[in-house]
């Protein structure tokens, strides 16, 4: 099929195109700059068009999300929407945990394109899946969990990185998963004994291995291996007031590795909703924010990216494998608690949260947020995320747009709404920043995708994925700094116009008019193949041993991944860059 | 008695997973001679009856109960026909079961359920539903077995009966084995049973304590109590004297690693959820001194499977009402039992479940006056009650598909031989149903 979008403003910061009208040619799944006269016309003279939404850390499927719903019926209710008579797509259900397809729903009327599950335990890849094909018309890699992993643990003890490597290439290929995740190293372990670790240098009690251990070596493997995506790290201490010295030490720690030779991506370590990490102090009572150093760095290195985990004030939940974190929220709020601890791997928990503008804690950390987005003076080192659900669902993008785009609109929030805490504990005050269009597309479109190692969206070139979102803005007669058009480019972004996936439209005017199965997106290593069976007739013993399922049953299944996307990447022996 | 160890097969196929409990033991070679099951390996007496002798009682053609009332076999396009036909028809059609099949069936019977109105509900209404109504009135802390088997050195069976239910509980994931940190397998871990009953997994126990029946709710409240360090005034309650709840509670508290696992015999009993509610309090607090967890003893091997994929598609995890066109869950009002207790449905289709067996008699009359369909592997006493019996395949065994263990780790099981010739799988049986629904629906327009 061929398309010309016609006449849109268009927005690639990539290909440096900054609101100009012009014509975007799609011919089967790719934009071209070539097309037949049998192409067809979508007039969208003025619109706002931009690359397809890629959002680079949302829990969507899996375990987490399961026991999230079983035990939130009063979350699923809150997001009950009959189908609709003139819409292809059945009923939602669901505001923070929304059901698989109400997911896909959701993102897709968002113009979203692309969206990573970020956390993914390999004893239940399986699982997460089985769920992804129940989530209609995404692109959809995974992370992998391995900063908890007991081979890891053992080949960092001994200081084996060969075979931490091989083992790193052997279980992305098993669990199917794209990407290295890692969260709160040797503290979700320690949760195996009702424990945590204090930092970035305390020893797991019976490992006796740090998580400056874990970060360091597992960022070596991943840049000798060069795989596509930085390792992803949520660093140990989250939510704790005092954290943001040992964020500012993680990011430290890996800034003398060197980055691969052959991937495109800038960073070599990418830290997540680092909002959440970026407290000072001793207590909840006497906290503030720790966000200027934190940006501080950021803004003088270019080792590393950030996406925020902005607040938005909901009712939500967070579930994260930070277990005994969740169980310090447990203590703190007395909300009903889950936890899963998964063998050999990880831990996981759940606990409902309520971010209230006027409780002084959220509006900190929902300030904290927001001085990232204006602090952070390179877009290209920052994701707009929420850690959905956990700092709040996705489905508030939007909302969380419209304050970036209007000073006049977040002062009225620090004026009127919000709890005084915003001015009195951080610096978000100081800031004036309005960001453009172009600014925009950024931070939830290019920034992630090039984050990620994902070359073919992000933007709008030739040959790019032909990946396209249009919303109903008239960028040149809409001014999105004023106050009073925050809530109506909610609703625009909401609501997309059109959403093109692969040169398929999905949605039209708002409404969904094709549903197309989530392709899979996971990371094959090539070249190690040999090295690979050694070390797993070598593991084979153990993991039977200490697994409670047998190894042969283990790896995801190749059905279980209909449609997928291979990213090979050959493996080339040490080759890094020179400094 | 010593069996003789079975040498007469040419093939075997290692590593399937066994379709009896829900600890879906992973590691059964089946023995084979000329494409028959003829021996099983690893499994337990339970399963390897389920997966070798499995022929008797077969049904093997569908059949429609003509007006003498007698079952007679038919044609698949007729039997498939006549209950797309009836479903299509009613007004407050229930679709129960799905504990023994696989995920990719129940979620063609969640399909089936959402263009027919119907309400989609499983086991867990009459077994473990009450401990999700826990989970969801209080938190849900659980761990996989594994976890277990490498850390636990005190494991505590509340109201359950692995040795005889879940005959290798013990042996394979919990007790027995050599973990990570437990070297010495059983030696390095404290087993604990409380029950009502002296049962053999009381016998195998370290201690057992025997509690007065209906009384688990006044029992786990004391040990709560014990715990925050309050005197109780009594001698003893429910029927166990203060001092063995002191000791029981100390061991708990210093215990390095914890696991609890209850069963029908807390989440049925007097108090239900109320049982579990406090049985989860009391492992929340137990994590302020030590680490603990605790899982219910799921029965068949894929009841927590249907839960999970029910939460995928609809949000919730049982008993759901497509009535309105959206997922509706209010225990009470949309539960199998309730409903056809207010005799309310007039279509009952079981899939992989014998509601004839499981549930009580004044609700069963019920399904003497409605059209019942089977979809099923064997004749049971739900066979006698159904109008249309639609023959199915054995998942694990001649059919592949997903299952999920009682602690949700998923397992894709194999097909190993050929189905009965005239026999369909679950998922093929839903498959046509939804076809020949969808048709009426078109012709309806």
């Amino acid at each position: 099929m061929e398309y010309i979008l016609k006449n849109g403003i268009v927005f690639d910061p990539k290909n440096n195109v900054k609101g100009e009208q012009m014509d975007i040619l799609i011919k089967d799944n790719k934009i071209t700059d070539e097309v037949s006269s049998n192409a067809k016309v979508l007039d969208v003279t003025g619109k706002l068009v931009m690359p397809g939404g890629v959002d680079l850390h949302s829990h969507i499927a899996g375990p987490k999300l399961s026991i999230g719903r079983l035990y939130r019926p009063e979350d699923i209710r809150r997001g009950i929407k009959p189908p609709s008579r003139n819409d292809i797509s059945g009923f939602e259900a669901g505001f923070s945990l929304p059901t698989c397809p109400t997911i896909g729903y959701r993102y897709t009327k968002m113009g979203y394109t692309t969206v990573t599950e970020a956390a993914v335990p390999p004893l239940e890849a399986k699982h997460a899946h089985e769920e992804i094909n129940s989530i209609p018309n995404l692109d959809i890699p995974t992370l992998t969990l391995f900063g908890n992993n007991w081979f890891m643990l053992k080949y960092v003890k001994e200081n084996r990185l060969d075979d931490l490597k091989v083992f790193i290439s052997k279980w992305l290929k098993l669990a199917k998963g794209y990407g290295v995740k890692i969260v709160n190293p040797c503290g979700s372990e320690a949760w195996g004994w009702g424990k945590n670790v204090d930092g970035l240098d305390d020893a797991e009690p019976h490992w006796e291995v740090t998580g400056r251990q874990v970060i360091t070596s597992l960022t070596r493997v991943n840049e000798e291996l060069g795989l596509p995506h930085s390792v992803h790290v949520h660093t140990n201490d989250l939510g704790h007031p005092g954290n943001y010295e040992t964020t500012l030490e993680t990011f430290d720690c890996v800034k003398d590795i060197k980055k691969n030779r052959n991937v495109d991506r800038n960073q070599i370590i990418h830290c997540t909703h680092v909002q959440f990490h970026s407290y000072k102090g001793t207590s909840w009572r006497d906290v503030s924010s720790g966000a200027t150093e934190l940006i501080d760095y950021i803004n003088k290195h270019n080792h590393l990216t950030c996406d925020v985990g902005q607040i938005t004030f909901d009712e939500t939940t967070t579930m994260t494998a930070d277990a005994p974190m969740e169980y310090d929220l447990f203590r703190l709020t007395g909300l009903k608690w889950a936890n899963k601890d998964i063998e050999v791997e990880t831990a996981s928990g759940l606990i409902p949260a309520i971010y209230s503008q006027h409780a002084p804690v959220s509006v900190l950390q929902w300030a904290v947020g927001l001085e990232f987005f204006m602090g952070v003076k390179d877009p290209w080192k920052i994701a707009l995320t929420t850690d959905s659900p956990n700092a709040g669902p996705f489905i508030r993008y939007p909302k969380i747009i419209s304050w970036l785009m209007s000073q006049e609109k977040l002062q009225d929030m620090l004026d009127n709404d919000v709890h005084s805490w915003a001015t009195k504990r951080t610096d978000l005050g100081t800031y004036n920043r309005e960001y453009s269009w172009d600014e925009i597309t950024v931070i939830t479109r290019s920034s992630p995708a090039k984050i990620l190692g994902l070359e073919d969206r992000g933007h709008l070139g030739l040959n790019a994925k032909a990946d396209i979102s249009v919303y109903d803005i008239d960028v040149d007669d809409f001014d999105p700094t004023l106050k009073s058009n925050s809530e109506t480019i909610e609703n625009k972004l909401l609501n997309s116009k059109y959403t093109i996936k692969d040169g398929e439209i999905l949605v039209k005017d708002a409404k969904i008019v094709k549903l197309v199965k989530s392709n899979h997106i996971w990371c094959n290593v090539k070249g190690l193949e040999n090295s690979e069976r050694l070390l797993e007739n070598r593991i084979k013993p153990e993991f039977n041993k200490y697994y409670t399922i047998k190894y042969e049953n283990y790896g995801v299944n190749d059905h279980y991944i209909k449609p997928d996307t291979q990213v090979n990447v050959e493996y080339m022996g040490e080759n890094y860059e020179s400094n | 008695m010593i069996e003789k160890p079975i040498k007469d097969y040419d093939k075997e196929v290692k590593n399937c997973s066994c379709s009896y409990c829900g600890n879906n033991c992973d590691d059964i070679t089946y023995l084979l001679k000329n494409d028959e099951i003829v021996g099983v390996r690893h499994a337990c007496r339970i399963g390897a009856s389920k997966i070798i002798n499995d022929q008797d009682q077969r049904l093997l053609s569908p059949m429609i109960r003509n007006d003498e009332g007698i079952l007679e076999e038919t044609t698949w396009d007729v039997a498939l026909d006549k209950t797309a036909r009836l479903l299509h028809n009613s007004t407050r059609p229930v679709l129960y079961g799905w504990g023994e099949t696989s995920v990719e069936a129940i979620k063609k019977g969640i399909k089936i359920a959402e263009i027919t109105g119907s309400v989609i509900d499983n086991q867990s209404t009459i077994c473990h539903g009450t401990s999700i109504q826990a989970f969801q009135n209080v938190g849900h802390p659980v761990m996989t077995l594994g976890e277990v088997k490498n850390r636990a050195d005190v494991i505590v069976y509340v109201g359950t009966n692995p040795m005889d239910d879940h005959p290798r509980h013990l042996s394979r994931y919990t007790t027995f084995p050599e973990g990570f940190f437990r070297r010495n397998g059983r030696q390095d871990r404290t087993i604990i049973t409380l029950d009502p009953k002296y049962t053999n997994t009381a016998k195998v126990s370290d201690k057992w304590i025997q509690f007065n029946m209906d009384e688990d709710y006044l029992l786990f409240n004391a040990l709560r109590m014990l715990l925050k360090g309050e005197e109780l005034e009594e001698k003893e309650v429910a029927g166990v004297s203060t001092q063995q709840l002191e000791e029981l509670i100390k061991i708990m508290k210093n215990a390095e690693y914890g696991a609890l696992f209850f069963g029908l015999g807390v989440s049925q009993t007097l108090a239900k959820q109320k049982n579990v509610d406090v049985l989860i309090q009391l492992i929340e607090d137990l994590n302020r001194y030590s680490k603990w967890s605790m899982l219910p003893m799921r029965g068949f091997f894929n009841v927590s499977g249907f839960n999970i994929a029910l939460t995928s598609e609809t949000g919730y995890p049982y008993g759901v009402d497509f009535s309105r066109g959206y997922p509706r869950f209010m225990v009470g009002e949309t539960t199998t039992i309730d409903l056809l207790n207010r005799r309310e449905p007039d279509f009952f289709m079981a899939v992989s479940a014998d509601p004839g067996v499981q549930f009580p008699g004044y609700t069963i009359k019920h399904l003497v006056n409605i059209p019942t369909i089977q979809v099923d592997t064997h004749w049971g006493p739900y066979t006698e009650l159904s109008d249309i019996v639609l023959p199915s395949t054995r998942v694990g065994v001649e059919t592949e598909g997903t299952a999920y263990r009682m602690d949700s780790i998923p397992l894709f099981m194999k097909k190993v031989i050929d189905k009965p010739k005239n026999c369909h799988s679950d998922e093929w049986i839903l498959t046509e149903l939804y076809k020949r629904i969808e048709q009426l629906k078109q012709e309806d327009e």
